[in-house]
C-alpha cells in the first residue's frame, strides 16, 4: 500500500466518482418491473401513447361480443385503497367489456384493514390468480413497490399527489377529438396549442400525468394557481412549462383550460381564503366568455361546483368534461389490453424510464 | 522497551497512521495489557512471545470511533441488537461506538445506561450509551444529567426528535454544562417538516412527496447557537448531529468564529449521496435528515476539507426488511452504515477529493473522541486504549448487505465497490475482526 500513490488532483468543486458506480436512478432493480405496466405518464414514448390512442379507437368501436373474447376469463384486479368513482368504474367497464374476470379489493372491506402490507396483498391477489393489478393509493409510489413485489403488470390508477396516468390519457384524448380530429399523434400533434392548468397543482396527480404527456406532443403548460398550492420549481417538470398566476391573462392564450379541485383531505394545515381563491381563480361564464370563449374546459372530478368552476361553466357548451369520463372507458380497455398483451414474465425496460 | 508481557500483539511493518500524535509513518505497534505500550521504527521490536500481526503494506491507524449509532437495544432486538450492531462495527474498524437513545425504553435512566454496557450484552466493542436530554425524550423535563454520567452516558441528545422549546433547550445547555456533557441536538423544526419524507423541491414535487425544506434543519441550528449564546459563560457545549444543509453549516462557523463551543458530525450518505438517490422510491434512500440537494451535499465535502465539520459519524439506523418495504412515505427513517463507512470516506474524499488519508482517519476516529471527551479512544500514543483498526488502503472491494454483520440490511450501498477495505479491527487489545 502507499496512501500517496493513489492522490490526484481535483478542485473541491469537482466531484471525482471514478471508484464508484453512479447510483441507478431506481434502485428497484428495473428488471422487476413489468414493462407493460403503467406507473408514470413519463414513462410512455410518443409511439407507446399512438399505439393505446389506436387501440383505445379500435376497442371502441369493435362489436361487444367479438371485444368480449379479447381477454375472455383473464384475471384483472382493482385494487383500491382510496375512494373513487369514476377511475374505478371506467376500469371495471373497461375490463369487463374485454370479457376479463373482474375483483374488487378496497381497503375497508378487505384484510388490509387487519394491518396486511401492499406487498403482501399483491402477492396474495397474485396467488389468486391476478394477471394485472390496478392500484389507486393514497400514497406516492405505492405502485413502484407493487409492480416490483409481484412482477405484475401494473396500472397506476392515481397514487398520492404523485400520478395518474390513465387520466391523462384520456385527457389527451378528449383534447385531441377538439383541437386535432383524426390526427396521428407525433411529437408536433398538439404545437400551437395551450393548455392551462388550474388550481391545486401541488396536491394533484392529474397534473403532474398532464404536464409530463402533453408537452411531448408539443403542447404548451401554463400552470395557474396561489404560490401554496403552485410552488415556483413546479415549472422545473417539464420542458415548455410556465407558470402564470393571473388566471384571466392564462385564459387568454389557452386553447383548453383544465380546472382542479382543491383537495382539502391533502391540505394538511393549509388554511386558505376560499373567496379570494374564487374571485382569482373560478371559472365562471363571465370569465370565461371574456378571455376564452372558445376554449375547451375540462375538469377531472370530482368538481365541486360553486368554488373552483360554476355550473353554467361545467355544464355548458364548451365543456368537456362528461366526454371525458366517457373516454376513460375507451383509454383503459386499451391500457389493460396493452397489460395483457404480452407474457407476463418480467423483462427490463430501464431505457424507456423518464430521465428524473 | 523491550519487555514484552503474555497478552501483547506485535503489530509489525504497517504504515502507522496516528493523527493525533502526529505519526504517518512506517512504524511498529506493540500492544500489551489493553494498552498501547510502544511505537517504534520497524524492526526494533522483537516479538518475544507476542502474536505478531504482518501489516506488511497495510494502514495501521487508532481504531474508529463512530458517536452516531442506534444499536435498537433494548427494545427492538429484531432490527439490531448490541452485539449484532457491535459486530458490524468491527467489521467496519470501529472499536468505539456511541449509542443513541430512543430506545424502547428510552435510555433516559442510569439503570438503562448501565445496562447497555453490562458484559451480558455481548458487545464486540467499546459502546458507550447516549442518554435521553428529557424524559422520555418528550422535550419536557430534563433527565439526570449528573447521574447519567456517573453511569456511563457520554452525552445527552433526543436523537430522532428535536427538542424544541426554548425554555428546555437552554436549560439542557446549562445543566449538561455542568455536568460536562456535550448536548447533541438532531435539529429539526419539525413544525416545517410534518408529513415529509425528502427534501423539498423540484424532485419532492415531482415524486408528489412532502418535502422538508433546509430551513427546518438550519433554523434550529441558528435558534440554538442563539440560546448557546445566551449562556455562553457555562461553557456549554452545542454538539449538531448529522448536519446536511449549507446553511446549518455555515451557522456553525459564524458561531465559532464568535467563540461558542458547537461542533457538528457528517454522515457518510451526505456527502456521498444526493436526493437523486431516492429514484423511484427507494426506501434505502430515505432518512432523516433526508438526502438534500447536488449543493448541499458538495457543502458537506467543502465543510469537511476546509475543517468546519468536526468529525463524520454513520447515524447507522438498522429497520427490518418489513418495514423498509413499504410505501415510501411510510418506511422508517434510517440507514445502516458501519460498514461502509471506511471505504466511502476513502473513495470520495481521499481518492475523490484529495483528502489525506491521516485526515480522513482523524475524522473518523481522534475527532470524533475529542467531541465527546472520550479520553484514550481515537489515539495510538503510548497508554492510550489497545483499539486498531488495520487496513488496505487502496484495496478495491465490493460491499454486499447480504454479508453485513447487522442484522438490517438496509442500504443504498449495496453492491458498491469502495475503496480501503479492513482486515483487522482490535479492541483494547482483543483481535474482534480478522478479515477471511
Amino acid at each position: 500500500m502507499s496512501p500517496k500513490t493513489q492522490r490526484r488532483k481535483s478542485p473541491i468543486s469537482e466531484i471525482k466518482t471514478a471508484a464508484i458506480p453512479r447510483v441507478s436512478r431506481s434502485l428497484i432493480s428495473p428488471s422487476l418491473l413489468h414493462p407493460l405496466s403503467l406507473l408514470s405518464a413519463g414513462d410512455l414514448s410518443v409511439e407507446d401513447v399512438q399505439s393505446i390512442l389506436s387501440l383505445a379507437d379500435l376497442l371502441e368501436k369493435e362489436d361487444p361480443l367479438r371485444r368480449d373474447r379479447r381477454l375472455f376469463k383473464r384475471r384483472v384486479s382493482l385494487l383500491f385503497y382510496e375512494s373513487s368513482t369514476r377511475t374505478r368504474t371506467s376500469f371495471e367497464l373497461a375490463a369487463k367489456a374485454l370479457g376479463a374476470d373482474t375483483s374488487l379489493v378496497s381497503a375497508q372491506s378487505s384484510s388490509i384493514e387487519k394491518g396486511e402490507s401492499l406487498k403482501d396483498t399483491g402477492i396474495t391477489l397474485k396467488a389468486l390468480g391476478a394477471e394485472c393489478i390496478i392500484l389507486r393509493s393514497p400514497y406516492s409510489g405505492a405502485p413502484y413497490l407493487l409492480a416490483e413485489a409481484t412482477g405484475l403488470p401494473i396500472l397506476n390508477a392515481g397514487d398520492g399527489m404523485h400520478e395518474h396516468p390513465s387520466q391523462a390519457l384520456l385527457d389527451l384524448r378528449t383534447i385531441l377529438a377538439h383541437v386535432k380530429a383524426g390526427a396521428r399523434v407525433s411529437e408536433t400533434t398538439l404545437q400551437g396549442v395551450t393548455v392551462t392548468i388550474c388550481g391545486d397543482i401541488f396536491h394533484s396527480r392529474v397534473a403532474r400525468s398532464n404536464v409530463l404527456l402533453l408537452p411531448r406532443l408539443g403542447a404548451r403548460i401554463i400552470l395557474c394557481g396561489p404560490a401554496p398550492l403552485l410552488p415556483d420549481f413546479a415549472a422545473l417538470l417539464a420542458p415548455g412549462v410556465v407558470i402564470e398566476r393571473d388566471f384571466d391573462r392564462a385564459l387568454d392564450q389557452s386553447q383548453v383550460v383544465m380546472m382542479l379541485r382543491i383537495q382539502a383531505e391533502r391540505l394538511a394545515g393549509l388554511s386558505l381564503d376560499l373567496d379570494e381563491y374564487k374571485a382569482r381563480y373560478q371559472a365562471n361564464a363571465d370569465r370565461i366568455n371574456a378571455h376564452a370563449p372558445k376554449a375547451l374546459i375540462m375538469h377531472p372530478g370530482p368538481m365541486i361546483r360553486g368554488l373552483e368552476i360554476t355550473s353554467e361553466v361545467a355544464d355548458g357548451a364548451q365543456s368537456a368534461i362528461a366526454e371525458q369520463v366517457r373516454n376513460g372507458v375507451a383509454i383503459r380497455m386499451a391500457l389493460i389490453m396493452r397489460a395483457l398483451s404480452g407474457d407476463t414474465k418480467p423483462r427490463a425496460k430501464a431505457e424507456k424510464r423518464g430521465a428524473r | 522497551m523491550n519487555s514484552i508481557s503474555v497478552n501483547s500483539i506485535l503489530i509489525r511493518g504497517g504504515q502507522l497512521i496516528d493523527p493525533a500524535s502526529g505519526i504517518d509513518a512506517p512504524r511498529d505497534l506493540l500492544l500489551a495489557d489493553g494498552r498501547v505500550a510502544a511505537v517504534d521504527a520497524p524492526g526494533k521490536f522483537k516479538p518475544n512471545g507476542a502474536e505478531v500481526i504482518d501489516a506488511k503494506g497495510l494502514v495501521v491507524a487508532p481504531g474508529l470511533v463512530d458517536i452516531h449509532v442506534h444499536l435498537r437495544e433494548p427494545g427492538q432486538g429484531y432490527k439490531e441488537t448490541i452485539a449484532t450492531g457491535t459486530a458490524a462495527a468491527a467489521a467496519g474498524g470501529f472499536t468505539t461506538v456511541c449509542a443513541m437513545p430512543n430506545t424502547v425504553p428510552v435510555n433516559d435512566s442510569p439503570e438503562t445506561t448501565r445496562w447497555m454496557q453490562s458484559p451480558e450484552r455481548g458487545a464486540a466493542i467499546r459502546v458507550f450509551p447516549i442518554a435521553a436530554a428529557t424524559r422520555g425524550s418528550m422535550g419536557e423535563a430534563l433527565t439526570e444529567y449528573g447521574s447519567l454520567k456517573a453511569a456511563g452516558a457520554v452525552a445527552v441528545t433526543d436523537d430522532g426528535k428535536p427538542i424544541l422549546g426554548d425554555g428546555i433547550m437552554r436549560a439542557a445547555l446549562t445543566a449538561a454544562a455542568r455536568a460536562n456533557l456535550p448536548v447533541i441536538q438532531h435539529a429539526e423544526d419539525t413544525r416545517l417538516t410534518g408529513g415529509c419524507s425528502m427534501n423539498a423541491g423540484a424532485l419532492a414535487f415531482r415524486l408528489g412527496l412532502r418535502g422538508m425544506p433546509t430551513e427546518a434543519e438550519s433554523g434550529l441550528v441558528e435558534r440554538d447557537i442563539r440560546l448557546l449564546a445566551e449562556v455562553k459563560d457555562t461553557r456549554a457545549h452545542l454538539h449538531v448531529a448529522h448536519l446536511s444543509t449549507k446553511a446549518a453549516l455555515d451557522a456553525v462557523r459564524r458561531a465559532r468564529r464568535n467563540g461558542l463551543r458547537v461542533t457538528c458530525e457528517v454522515a457518510p450518505h451526505h456527502f456521498v449521496l444526493n436526493e437523486e438517490a431516492v429514484g423511484n422510491y427507494n426506501t434505502n434512500a430515505k432518512m432523516n435528515p433526508p438526502l438534500r440537494s447536488e449543493q448541499d451535499r458538495k457543502a458537506m465535502i467543502e465543510g469537511i476539507i476546509d475543517g468546519s465539520v468536526d468529525c463524520i459519524a454513520t447515524d447507522h439506523a438498522p429497520h427490518a426488511t418489513h418495514e423498509k418495504e413499504q410505501e415510501f412515505e411510510r418506511a422508517p427513517n434510517g440507514i445502516t452504515g458501519l460498514e461502509s463507512a471506511l471505504g466511502l470516506a476513502v473513495a470520495f474524499l481521499h481518492l475523490g477529493h484529495n483528502l489525506p488519508l491521516s485526515r480522513v482517519i482523524a475524522l473518523l476516529s481522534s475527532q470524533p473522541a475529542n467531541v465527546l471527551g472520550l479520553k484514550g479512544r481515537g489515539t495510538l500514543a503510548v497508554g492510550s486504549m489497545a483499539d486498531v483498526v488495520i487496513f488496505d488502503s487502496g484495496k478495491e472491494w465490493t460491499f454486499k448487505a447480504s454479508d453485513s454483520k447487522s442484522k438490517s440490511k438496509n442500504t443504498p450501498f449495496d453492491g458498491w465497490t469502495l475503496r480501503g477495505q479492513v482486515a483487522m479491527t482490535i479492541s483494547e487489545g482483543r483481535v474482534v475482526y480478522r478479515r477471511t
